[in-house]
């Protein structure tokens, strides 16, 4: 009994110090952006500021006007394009599971090839130069993000779980198809369609691939990419100026850095609650099918 | 021979006819459906566009392709795009690369994750499930950009905490941002932070939806809670292991461009151990601009990728059949 109790507590503690490895580092880059800046110059990062100021924060959104910028264009882009993809999927989905539609197998199919078998990232760039999603915000916001397969099929079992006897007798008392979609399918599926919306938000909010291959306008980039470009730009200057000894240009804010990194966080924190909601029992349903 | 053909005959009669028919059906089918075909069109059009129409492009890996021609009046040059990359030293690099980290991330991860939810399976203090829970989840979330800046942090040549340390206790400081021998591990310790927690919760749920009643007949046969583990838990949750790692093996020829590109950026000094195909496809692409050469060799990776990824299906289907994707 007590070396049971023994193995209980090795197990405790390995989790508690996974669980801290998981957040501390979140923490430091915390504190490094509340920290002062010649502090940071003195003893480098840590998690308890010698010097505490807000100074990185003011300077973010006073005189970096492209942080603001982008800023406002991931949350435009992510709030249009969640919206967006969440009724192209839906409808798609519901078409998919109606019973009523000969075809939708095949439907079904012709959505699944693409799944499978993709041609590639030059292929998918070219078309997006032929079609003009390009160097506009509609570059942000159309490919590879606005429709994922993945979560039509997700929406599709869903609906396909909801029984064939409510269509029927809804038909019975004289409702058509948009009728039943909108006032059965949809109001019932809400649990999915949280979901998917998640999966689409968080996928619009996280990505920066579309910027990097599609857009050369700086004012249209949106902040992880801008947040790509901060660092690449700064690493590289301040790993050479260290080793050749130099330093004595202006040195880069670290802790701007570091707060631009932590804004970039600030939607999903707000919306924690929610992905832990349903996130996961998507993720789950869609990985552990049998 | 005579009755065969007359056979063949007949048969040929009503399925071609059958096949007449079924256009017919299928534009009764619409316009019975209306509705439902309707609104499915914005998926299938946008399918239509971005994935249908772009697989024509694919055979500009054997043509001379530029952004000024298009590919009906490119120079067809046959092979030469590819010799030219198997023939240069990357060809080797970025393929054992990209199978390499990808083969220590499945590895090491899967290994990470299943202890994790074995763990997590004795633990019985809910809030405590609760928050340890949350709190691996998090790192999931974010983007590889936002991992790159908290790596910073850590390994900074001149403010990075762990140099600090290093200095502390008598050492010097390394400059991990010059050391290609060391970046394979931290990406793969990268990897397990940003994605061990969830599919720690994933295996978590196969555990749970293990009959209890198994565990109870153990008990009685005096088991104790590590036996239970080993021979009830592990063998019951091995199928859904092992359904993942081999899907995730099929896909060992994609690299993670996200998550190689934000890391490691254009620090050459870095590609010999991190360079991978989807970077360097990127690479010739968008910052040589040579589409052609770039597309040889996402068509040499679509190819094999989708060998991987048939064959691994056929395998997880012969011994997994309701695990396999199609």
């Amino acid at each position: 009994m007590k070396k049971f109790s023994f193995s209980k507590f090795l197990i405790y503690a390995f989790i508690s110090i996974y669980t801290i490895l998981c957040l501390a580092p979140m923490v430091l880059t915390l504190m490094v952006s509340f920290t002062d800046e010649s502090t940071i110059m003195k003893n480098g990062y840590s998690f308890i500021p010698e010097k505490f100021s807000l100074y990185a924060y003011k300077l973010m959104f006073q005189d970096g006007s492209s942080v603001v910028n982008g800023y406002i264009i991931s949350v435009g882009v992510t709030i249009v394009g969640t919206f967006l993809a969440l009724i192209i999927t839906g409808l798609a989905a519901y078409t998919l599971s109606n019973k009523n539609v000969k075809y939708r197998n095949a439907l079904s199919l012709y959505f699944f090839i693409t799944m499978i078998f993709s041609s590639g990232v030059v292929p998918w760039y070219l078309i997006c130069r032929a079609v003009g999603t390009r160097d506009n915000i509609l570059a942000l916001l159309v490919p590879n993000l606005l429709f994922n397969p993945f979560n039509l099929f997700l929406v599709r079992n869903f609906m396909d779980g909801i029984p064939d006897s409510l269509r029927e007798s809804a038909t019975i008392d004289g409702a058509n198809d948009m009728f039943i979609a909108f006032k059965i399918y949809f109001p019932l599926s809400v649990p999915v369609l949280a979901t998917v919306g998640l999966f689409y938000g968080l996928a619009y909010w996280n990505d920066w691939w579309n910027a990097i291959m599609l857009v050369d306008n700086e004012k249209l980039f949106p902040i992880q990419y801008l947040l790509l470009q901060l660092r690449s730009q700064i690493q590289m200057l301040r790993e050479l100026q260290f080793l050749s000894r130099t330093g004595t240009a202006t040195p880069p804010a670290e802790s701007l850095k570091m707060a631009t990194a932590i804004i970039t966080i600030g939607p999903i924190v707000i919306l924690y609650p929610y992905l832990q909601k349903y996130f996961v029992k998507g993720l789950i349903v869609g990985s552990v099918k049998g | 021979m005579q009755k065969s053909s007359s056979y063949l005959q007949f048969q040929n009669g009503p399925v071609s006819k059958k096949k007449k028919k079924r256009g017919n059906t299928f534009l009764r089918d619409v316009r019975k459906n209306i509705f439902s075909y309707l609104i499915a069109l914005p998926a299938l059009i946008y399918v239509f566009i971005y994935s249908y129409c772009s697989y024509p492009y694919m055979i500009i890996a054997f043509q001379e392709y530029s952004f000024r021609t298009n590919i009906f009046n490119s120079k067809w040059i046959g092979f030469k795009n590819f010799e030219f990359f198997f023939k240069s030293k990357y060809a080797y690099t970025v393929t054992f690369n990209t199978i390499y980290l990808n083969l220590l991330f499945i590895i090491t991860g899967t290994l990470v994750s299943v202890l994790l939810a074995l763990m997590l399976n004795e633990l019985r203090c809910r809030w405590f499930i609760k928050f340890a829970q949350s709190s691996m989840l998090f790192p999931n979330y974010i983007s590889w950009v936002v991992v790159s800046y908290i790596l910073f942090s850590f390994l900074s040549t001149e403010y990075g905490l762990i140099n600090k340390i290093l200095i502390a206790l008598g050492y010097e400081r390394i400059n991990w941002y010059l050391r290609a021998d060391l970046w394979r591990g931290i990406l793969v310790f990268a990897r397990i932070w940003k994605s061990s927690g969830i599919n720690a919760v994933i295996f978590l749920a196969a555990i749970a939806g293990i009959d209890d009643s198994q565990y109870e007949a153990a008990a009685i046969d005096g088991a104790t809670r590590l036996q239970q583990t080993m021979h009830i838990t592990i063998p019951l949750i091995m199928p859904t292991v092992l359904i993942m790692t081999l899907l995730a093996v099929g896909k060992v020829m994609y690299g993670d461009f996200g998550m190689i590109y934000a890391m490691i950026g254009d620090n050459g000094v870095l590609y010999r151990t991190t360079d991978i195909i989807d970077t360097y496809v990127f690479r010739a692409l968008r910052q040589i601009g040579d589409p052609s050469q770039a597309m040889a060799i996402g068509l040499f990776q679509s190819v094999v990728g989708f060998i991987m990824v048939y064959g691994s299906n056929k395998i997880t289907k012969r011994f997994f059949p309701e695990g396999a994707l199609f």
